[in-house]
């Protein structure tokens, strides 16, 4: 991790590029620095905090946020006095571990790498374009990242909200959508695809923190086309939050208030006043893309974003240079995410001869044999934490006090236990004092359990022969007005400790192998891209396609809304597949069955038909669901029923045809027919692309045609913006509904009659028609029966449910099996594309690193008491628990490799046989007695 | 990851430290490849590190 860093050159092709950098001098010793925060406290002078867009006051020397990696404090040159004007240094002898050295000179690096990932982010709209509604010029007027900020707890106003001109709380708030996108003022044609998110969530928690403020929101399409997104929408709506489709001209401020000045549809102009108001701003390309193209030679879109191609959208212009996030094109964090993960599968199969001979192994020493027969000896270590801890809390009193404790062989106190020079020192303690478990009392285990853990391994102690007390989150700073409780307290828990780390064993560190093959259920693109991917890295796939042909989907398709043409993407890549040494195809399959666990999985394919039906077992270590959707078909608007009524991709087909009439001379679209609402309830996300790609089409074919596009919100997220932008331009007309007036489809004679309620002119309107094309939406195919076979999770709508909607969201909750294309939700080509390689990469992982390590701290069954109830196999959200048979009876066994040592067996096991590893019955037992005890001698000291 | 004076092989370099460019440096690394993450501030995080909560599950964003 190389922060503070220019990038300057980069030099070199595919698999050896130089990139040269130049790494800014941080002033601080990064490897002295504790973060402890006293320089800060004595730093003289002011500096605008950017970390909170401006709105509190930091000091030149600072830390961004207590969890900053690294966690090492930083001088801002620009504003240090010693670096500006040669004075000052107060910060220097401050500094306990001596960690300031304003001697650090900018220090130029050469990086020799293989590839080269760029994710350099996003920039904001400048301020200019914010002018028009008073921005700079009226204090209630904010961005939304600087809301953000605001109504964050661990922000400037801890969370609360009030207005910058008097310090009221607002009673009334505006969200002003689109600020900087969809605006070709300032040249953004491109909608930023996030904001609409943004907004909703902030107007989410504004009314969480006070459920009397009155929130609008003025849109012009609200664009929740995201897995699930809608739903939150719906939250907003029931919650009372108002959502305007108008167009805000200006906002200017008026007395105390703001006053906006906004049209709406029908050509109303309105005027509303408001106590706040936050401006919806957009993502732009960053401020140094530029330079990147520059540098790396990689072409920039008309945006400044990276440019890439619908068929390979993460790759850049430049072999060996790959693109993720916001710089590929706005977009939200599981998009980013996703993107990094497929990203990084391409980078890795440029890199693919040279895996594994950069990365480090470190070795340990041999663990020492730690046995029942053994005398215990504990070593207990409280941390100062500077004076994080040591200003509340009575260290030296609570470590004494730990001395006379039974089982203590040694105690000792630390400035910083965490610190490269206290890490050795407790190396050396637990090798001279003979330690055999270590407790130590400082911060908070999630933070530094693992470096705690490593110093134990480094000594040659088993990791597990450690108990940390956090006596700062849960003691200084919990109990910061009364020292001498939060001492008390300290004790108390670190007696606790003691008393369990005397019953605490070394626990094996356990490994499974991993069976380096994977099962690609579902031969469409999504499957096909995972499993040549896959193929590309050196592993064996078996490909099951239901269907007799590989394909899915894209064989319906003829083109792109960018333009391409999908028949000849789809012929390379099926050929690739077929010719894949790694990659076996089975058609007319199905999986018939699975069982097993990351890393050894063994399936049964059925495969052919009638007398050709045959069984095939294949054993793998991963499974990719690529399982696909197909498009709904509605009993509604006389679909079925009347031959001009035809689904968006029928009318694909007849486009790409020859007939003569082919692009009929009126039309009328339907957006959103059987979608958001009507029988399915989610918004299919392609669906209005698909739309403005046929008006697109017929207006080249027939420029006269009529053609009207009747909506509820146009969801050309992105770039095709431009695309819904150029629709308008050629005289397609596009009139929102609202879901209480649908339109109604009737036959008649040879044409079809639509009757809706035009919005704009606000009139009922019947017309006849050449042809009615529905815009259908997306259903998942045949995951509730594989959610079952598997134990996958489904959403209400029945896509499968990823682990983590934000963080790992082509992951299963399953370990081992990874989602990808349409079975996961509706979306368009390219994201299916980015999200397969993203399973593939994840797939990867086990298979590269040829066993999974499991966490000690997993179930185990102690198969006498188990009496074969079930319960524990029917409560594990994992899967993880199995029932096996011994001798003649049912017992339960747990599945290592698949447990999360959630606890929720053990808890619940009516005979006490499953103890969790490091959390057995008997130490948390004796951890209660010990808190105990001390009650008792409190009693009987006061009797 | 930690610092490497030795030019090693088998490297990537990642451009940005936010998300995006995090996500992509574990996952480099789990797919047994050296990475220098490069980012131009103090600290990784990007803009996520700024965020409250995240849409729609009003999550926790740190």
């Amino acid at each position: 991790m190389i922060t503070n860093a220019d990038f300057l050159a980069l030099e070199g092709k595919l698999g050896n590029f130089t990139a040269k950098l130049n790494i800014r001098p941080r002033y601080i010793d990064a490897d002295a620095c504790t973060a402890c925060g006293l320089c800060t406290q004595y730093c003289p002078k002011h500096h605008s905090d950017s970390y909170n867009e401006g709105l509190a006051v930091t000091r030149p020397i600072h830390i961004d946020y207590a969890q900053a990696v690294p966690a090492t404090y930083y001088i801002d040159p620009a504003s240090c006095m010693y670096v500006q004007h040669d004075t000052c240094q107060i910060c220097v002898p401050v500094c306990q571990s001596h960690a300031i050295n304003f001697n650090q000179q900018p220090e130029p690096r050469d990086l020799k790498v293989g590839a080269v990932i760029l994710s350099p982010g996003f920039g904001k709209i400048a301020s200019e374009t914010l002018e028009k509604f008073s921005y700079g010029k009226h204090p209630d007027v904010v961005t939304a990242y600087e809301y953000e900020r605001m109504t964050t707890a661990s922000g400037p106003f801890l969370g609360e909200i009030r207005c910058f001109s008097d310090g009221r709380h607002p009673k009334s708030m505006a969200f002003i959508q689109c600020v900087g996108s969809r605006d070709l003022g300032c040249d953004n044609g491109y909608c930023s695809s996030v904001c609409c998110m943004y907004a909703i969530k902030e107007a989410l928690v504004t009314k969480e923190h006070d459920p009397e403020v009155d929130i609008t929101i003025y849109y012009m399409d609200i664009r929740t086309q995201g897995k699930d997104f809608d739903a939150a929408r719906e939250r907003a709506e029931a919650i009372g939050i108002k959502f305007v489709r108008a167009k805000v001209a200006d906002v200017t401020p008026w007395d105390n208030h703001l006053k906006l000045t906004y049209s709406t549809l029908d050509g109303q102009h309105k005027f509303d006043a408001h106590d706040m108001v936050v401006l919806s701003v957009g993502l732009e390309s960053p401020k140094d893309a530029g330079k990147i193209s520059e540098i790396t030679k990689i072409e920039l879109n008309q945006y400044d974003f990276c440019k890439t191609e619908t068929f390979t959208p993460l790759q850049t212009t430049e072999d060996g240079i790959v693109v993720a996030g916001a710089f590929q094109g706005p977009k939200d964090i599981p998009e980013s995410v996703t993107q990094s993960s497929g990203a990084a599968i391409l980078a890795s199969t440029v890199l693919k001869k040279q895996r594994g001979r950069g990365t480090v192994n470190k070795e340990y020493p041999d663990e020492l044999a730690v046995t029942d027969e053994d005398e215990v000896r504990i070593g207990v270590f409280v941390c100062h934490c500077g004076i994080n801890i040591s200003s509340v809390v009575d260290c030296p009193e609570v470590a004494e006090n730990a001395g006379g404790m039974e089982n203590v062989a040694y105690y000792t106190e630390n400035l910083y236990s965490c610190s490269q020079d206290a890490q050795e020192q407790i190396k050396q303690t637990i090798k001279d004092k003979k330690l055999n478990r270590v407790v130590i009392a400082a911060c908070s285990p999630r933070t530094h359990e693992p470096l705690f853990q490593e110093t134990l391994k480094d000594a040659g102690l088993n990791r597990n022969l450690f108990e940390m007390v956090n006596i700062r989150d849960q003691c200084s700073w919990v109990h910061a007005n009364d020292p001498e409780a939060a001492t008390e307290k300290s004790k108390d828990l670190v007696r606790m400790a003691v008393s369990k780390a005397a019953h605490i064993q070394p626990l094996p560190e356990q490994t499974v192998p991993v069976i380096p093959k994977a099962l690609v259920l579902g031969g469409g693109i999504a499957g096909m891209t995972a499993a040549l991917s896959l193929a590309d890295q050196g592993f064996y796939s078996v490909l099951v396609e239901k269907s007799s042909k590989i394909g899915g989907n894209l064989q319906n398709l003829k083109n792109t809304l960018a333009g391409d043409e999908t028949a000849g993407y789809l012929k390379t890549l099926t050929a690739k597949v077929k010719r894949s040494k790694n990659i076996d195809i089975v058609t007319d399959a199905v999986l018939a069955q699975t069982n097993g666990f990351i890393g050894n999985f063994s399936s049964v394919i059925e495969s052919g038909k009638g007398k050709k039906k045959k069984e095939q077992t294949y054993d793998h270590g991963v499974i990719v669901v690529a399982t696909g959707g197909y498009e709904h078909r509605p009993d509604l608007y006389q679909l079925g029923k009347s031959k001009k009524v035809v689904t968006q991709r029928e009318l694909e087909t007849k486009l790409a045809g020859r007939a003569k009439n082919r692009a009929p001379d009126s039309i009328v679209m339907i957006q959103c027919a059987g979608s958001r609402g009507e029988d399915l309830n989610y918004c299919s996300k392609v669906c209005c692309n698909h739309a403005i790609k046929n008006t697109l089409k017929i207006k080249e074919i027939n420029p006269d045609s009529q053609i009207i596009v009747l909506y509820r919100d146009m969801r050309t997220y992105g770039f095709a913006e431009d695309a819904y932008l150029e629709a308008r331009k050629k005289g397609v007309i596009f009139i929102p509904y609202e879901v209480g007036r649908r339109p109604v489809v009737t036959s008649k004679g040879a044409k079809v009659q639509v009757d809706f309620f035009d919005t704009i002119m606000q009139e009922e309107v019947s017309m006849t028609t050449d042809l009615v094309a529905l815009s259908v939406g997306i259903v998942p195919d045949g995951t509730d029966e594989l959610s079952k076979m598997l134990k996958l999770p489904v959403t209400a709508s029945g896509f499968f449910l990823e682990a983590h909607v934000t963080l790992r969201p082509v992951e299963a909750a399953v370990d081992g099996v990874y989602i990808c294309g349409l079975a996961h939700a509706p979306k368009p080509v390219e994201e299916t594309i980015a999200q397969a390689q993203a399973a593939a990469a994840k797939a990867a992982m086990p298979l590269v690193k040829r066993y999974v390590t499991v966490d000690p701290i997993v179930s185990s069954v102690e198969q006498d008491k188990c009496i074969g109830c079930g319960i524990c196999v029917s409560l594990c959200p994992y899967g993880a628990i199995q029932m096996e048979k011994v001798g003649k009876k049912r017992k339960a066994r747990t599945v290592s490799a698949s447990c999360k040592a959630c606890g929720i067996c053990s808890a619940r096991c009516p005979t006490f046989a499953i103890s969790m590893g490091g959390f057995t019955n008997e130490q948390l037992t004796s951890q209660i007695e010990a808190f105990g005890n001390n009650v008792a001698s409190e009693k009987v000291m006061a009797s | 990851m930690g610092k490497a004076m030795i030019q090693r092989e088998g490297a990537v370099m990642i451009l940005g430290g936010g998300i995006a460019g995090i996500q992509a440096a574990l996952d480099m690394t789990d797919l047994g490849y050296y990475v220098y993450l490069v980012e131009k501030s103090p600290a990784v995080g990007g803009v996520m590190a700024k965020l409250d909560k995240t849409f729609p599950t009003n999550d926790c964003s740190l």
